[in-house]
């Protein structure tokens, strides 16, 4: 009785939730143009798309925009959490502090903010204003990520590298960095699906030249919702569920090989 | 000196992508055109198409963060208790659709709730009378409630699973009933989960435009709405600014709450 | 009769057999202790008996009432748990006072019990401190106040002073006969801590591999124990290959000892403990061994030396230091000589390889 009940409850979630993304992935591959009636199966708006170079470029853009910037964020991140952790104790919570206002703060306020400073000084809105606003919202995560790995690190080994006469460097990539590569990697990860999912932050600083799959769709769903836009959306979700898949089976493998050496 | 200069790079991110920013948007906000010194912009917040804005945005992002409280606790005690095959990957299913692009999920609303969308049509089919909430606030919560219940669940989960098997059994042991257990143990010990979970589906509701215009066809205006509509058409922004500082004291309300409840961190997202 | 009986109790998890037809009768006002290796079943026997887990096949019976499928909260039974699990969010009054709010008791009497709890663990006026100020060591004992404020039956203590450090552990110890003796009430204790074991108990039930090994005093246990495994566990020991010649002669490394067990037929291969404080060291021809000593550490009180004497290296303790390369020689006096019988079925096999 209780566990149907509890079978039930986590069916309706899910039916909630996969719903509407089924749904999507059904009609993408429907011949006819409205959702009103199944007229065939086709492929037809998955070519469409591909040769949809409005749609390309916005692929092409949120890639390399979240390539980009979790990649330069990655970089700042686990650099700054090595100059955080030798910094006094008051000093980092303040530092830690700051990291987490673009976290909490709404994207909106983030977004015009620094639309706002752009055009202040003078800078006009282009890829690189986009660039720039998403490296900054990226680095929290990047260290929040990596910040407790570095915690958690034996400081002992760091020094007993020392001991044994490898410099700083050497040191520090080889003793330090594959201690904190989970949170390395993580931390990119994080930063780059935020990338891919930000529309508010993007929306404000792009330029008008400049769209990214968020501010398509959201131009697009205006002027009325194509197809295209579906097979647009079944391929990203069958992307990151790939993606999620293999990460996690790593994860576990890695988890595994941890176990069985306890 | 020495390793400290290595956050060289990051303090230049936090002064330039943050606190520049945060300064300009409120040296906006207290200005007027001219770049005169005004409260104007934000006394507008209570004229009465503005208050409007704001007391609807608020009251539609706390149903919408109520609603996924009560879905997501439960959703975290049976995730928790759950031997249903491995429980990570059950935690993946109800996670998996925060990871897609909000806009497309917000999309497939639309898309689901038309007047002559899929719902509709399959009520129709069995004979059911339609169903009309696109264009209203109700499909705004529905939306704000599928785009951020994945945001709850999380936290909420992460909380739960931290708690210590042995204390729940330790009450169990004193003689506490599973309705005492919840009560007295497994709430109190969840709130920083609770906390950032109401945090993270509070602030997004509260401040966002895109499912307002989305699933609300421009008839329903939340003070996103507003804000937004001062850059992009009516172009005040001052007025803009103004109000998003508004919006941000409502912002820093909440991290407040986050702080007080929330010292070690715990409940990230990641 | 007894307060307390497992009948019969099997449980396996995923498979493995963590306990077989495990069977043990548990008195009144006994201070009994389940010890072994981890592994060997006796955490699970303590959650069987608090309710959290149920057997697969057996009964528990409560002064003859069956309760095996009444749930924890139900049981006149309270745990100590190995690691505290005092409640975080509440304060050190509220966690003692826990079971008694639940149980509906008045404030005064919430009260007043509470501050006696204390006093019982010595820990006077902690009412308002918080969880994280305290010390481990003062966690356990919370832990215990908050069990032992319900008026149990039964204290299940599942390796409470595993997490302590030594000298703490020792108080600790103390304190728990004294608290036993000042209740009046049964405690069932499970560690695999022999010392433990051996100081605290009325009775000790070694267990390995889900089966009772042996079941005893401290002092049978340690003195006359029944199988290998029980004396490797139990203490150091020197476990030999021996023959029982006949009646009251055992041959061990070709020399005859005289011992004082008989009924073992002759010509019959056996095992032989003998503790290493009980091998008395002499000058070479004065004992039945003649060996050297291969190496000598002191311990505190004594010294331990390894003697090679007839193919076998002996584990002996003296007070007498005898240098390293020493000739000497080794003698045992019949009353000390432990023999048992060689494991017979593979069952008794594996359990005798264990540790």
């Amino acid at each position: 009785m209780k566990k149907t009940f509890k079978g039930i409850y986590l069916a309706i979630i899910i039916l909630f939730l996969y719903m509407p993304i089924v749904t999507l992935m059904v009609l993408s591959f429907n011949e006819g143009k409205t959702m009103n009636a199944w007229v065939g199966f086709s492929l037809k708006w998955y070519k469409e798309m591909f040769e949809n170079r409005i749609i390309m470029e916005a692929l092409t853009n949120t890639l390399t925009i979240a390539f980009w910037a979790a990649t330069v964020a990655t970089i700042v991140g686990v650099t700054a959490c090595i100059g955080l952790n030798a910094m006094k104790e008051k000093h980092r919570s303040v530092f830690m502090g700051l990291n987490n206002i673009p976290l909490l703060n709404a994207d909106i306020v983030t977004g015009i903010s620094l639309m706002l400073s752009f055009l202040l000084f003078g800078i006009s809105l282009n890829y690189g204003t986009v660039l720039f606003a998403h490296i900054t919202f990226c680095i929290p995560y990047v260290i929040l990520s990596v910040m407790p790995k570095f915690r958690q690190l034996e400081n002992h080994t760091y020094e007993a590298a020392l001991d044994l006469g490898a410099s700083p460097a050497y040191a520090f990539f080889k003793v330090v960095l594959p201690d904190i590569m989970p949170g390395i990697i993580s931390g990119f990860l994080l930063s780059f699906t935020m990338s891919v999912d930000d529309f508010v932050i993007t929306h404000f600083t792009r330029g008008v030249g400049i769209n990214t799959i968020s501010t398509l769709i959201y131009s697009q769903v205006r002027v009325g919702i194509r197809p295209t836009l579906y097979a647009l959306s079944t391929i990203i979700f069958v992307a990151v569920l790939i993606v999620l898949i293999i990460v996690n089976v790593i994860s576990n493998k890695k988890e595994e090989t941890r176990h069985e050496k306890n | 000196m020495s390793k400290k200069i290595f956050s060289g790079p990051f303090l230049l991110f936090i002064i330039c992508g943050t606190i520049v920013p945060l300064g300009v948007i409120t040296f906006y906000g207290i200005t007027d055109r001219s770049g005169a010194f005004t409260l104007e912009n934000i006394t507008a917040i209570t004229t009465g198409e503005h208050m409007e804005a704001l007391l609807l945005a608020l009251g539609l992002a706390l149903i919408s963060t109520v609603i996924c409280l009560v879905i997501a606790f439960p959703l975290g005690l049976i995730l928790k208790d759950s031997k249903l095959g491995k429980k990570g990957f059950m935690v993946f299913i109800f996670i998996l659709p925060m990871w897609m692009n909000f806009l497309l999920r917000t999309m497939a609303w639309q898309v689901l709730l038309e007047r002559n969308g899929i719902i509709n049509q399959v009520l129709g089919l069995i004979g059911l009378p339609d169903l009309n909430i696109i264009n209203t606030p109700t499909a705004v919560v529905l939306g704000m409630v599928y785009d951020y219940l994945p945001f709850m669940i999380l936290p909420i989960y992460n909380a739960l699973i931290k708690i210590d098997k042995n204390v729940i059994e330790a009450a169990y042991d004193l003689g506490a009933g599973y309705r005492q257990v919840l009560q007295k143990i497994i709430i109190p010990l969840s709130v920083p989960g609770i906390v950032s979970g109401v945090t993270m589906v509070f602030v997004p509701s509260l401040t966002t435009f895109a499912v307002s215009n989305m699933l609300g066809g421009g008839k329903v205006n939340l003070i996103g709405n507003i804000i937004e509509q001062e850059f992009t058409a009516s172009s005040n922004w001052n007025l803009g600014a103004g109000l998003s500082l508004v919006m941000m004291i409502f912002i820093v309300i909440s991290m407040a709450f986050i702080e007080k409840f929330d010292r070690n961190g715990e409940g990230n997202i990641i | 009769m007894a307060l307390i009986e497992l009948l019969d109790i099997s449980k396996s998890f995923e498979g493995e057999t963590v306990l077989d037809e495990f069977n043990l009768k548990i008195k009144e006002n006994e201070f009994i202790t389940l010890l072994g290796p981890s592994g060997c079943g006796k955490t699970t026997t303590l959650r069987i008996l608090g309710g959290f887990e149920t057997p697969d096949t057996g009964k528990v019976l409560f002064q003859g009432q069956d309760i095996t499928n009444l749930a924890p909260n139900k049981r006149q039974i309270n745990t100590v748990f190995q690691k505290y699990a005092l409640f975080p969010n509440m304060n050190i009054a509220d966690n003692i006072a826990f079971g008694l709010k639940i149980s509906g008791k008045s404030k005064e009497y919430i009260k007043d019990k509470v501050k006696y709890a204390l006093k019982l663990v010595n820990l006077n006026g902690y009412e308002k401190r918080s969880v994280d100020s305290l010390s481990g060591g003062q966690q356990q004992r919370i832990a215990i106040a908050r069990a032992i404020v319900n008026e149990p039956r039964v204290l299940l203590l599942d390796e409470p002073l595993g997490a302590l450090d030594l000298k703490l552990r020792q108080e600790m110890q103390y304190e728990l006969i004294r608290l036993k003796n000042e209740l009046g009430i049964t405690f069932l204790y499970v560690t695999h801590d022999q010392e433990e074991a051996l100081t605290m108990s009325d009775k000790v039930v070694v267990m390995n591999q889900g089966y009772i090994q042996q079941m005893g005093t401290p002092e049978e246990i340690y003195n006359e124990p029944e199988n290998a495994f029980v004396a490797a566990f139990i203490g150091d020991s020197n476990i030999i290959d021996g023959i029982m010649m006949e009646d009251r002669m055992v041959k061990i490394c070709g020399q005859v000892f005289p011992c004082i067990d008989e009924g073992f037929g002759k010509k019959k291969p056996v095992d032989v403990v003998i503790r290493p404080e009980d091998i008395i060291i002499g000058k070479p021809g004065s004992g039945i061994l003649d060996g050297v000593v291969t190496s000598n550490v002191f311990i505190g009180v004594h010294y331990e030396m390894c003697i090679e004497a007839g193919g076998f290296e002996w584990l002996a303790q003296n007070t007498v230091s005898y240098p390293v390369g020493t000739a000497v020689s080794i003698d045992v006096a019949p009353e000390n000589i432990q023999i048992m019988n060689k494991p017979q079925s593979e069952d008794e096999e594996a359990l005798a390889l264990d540790e």
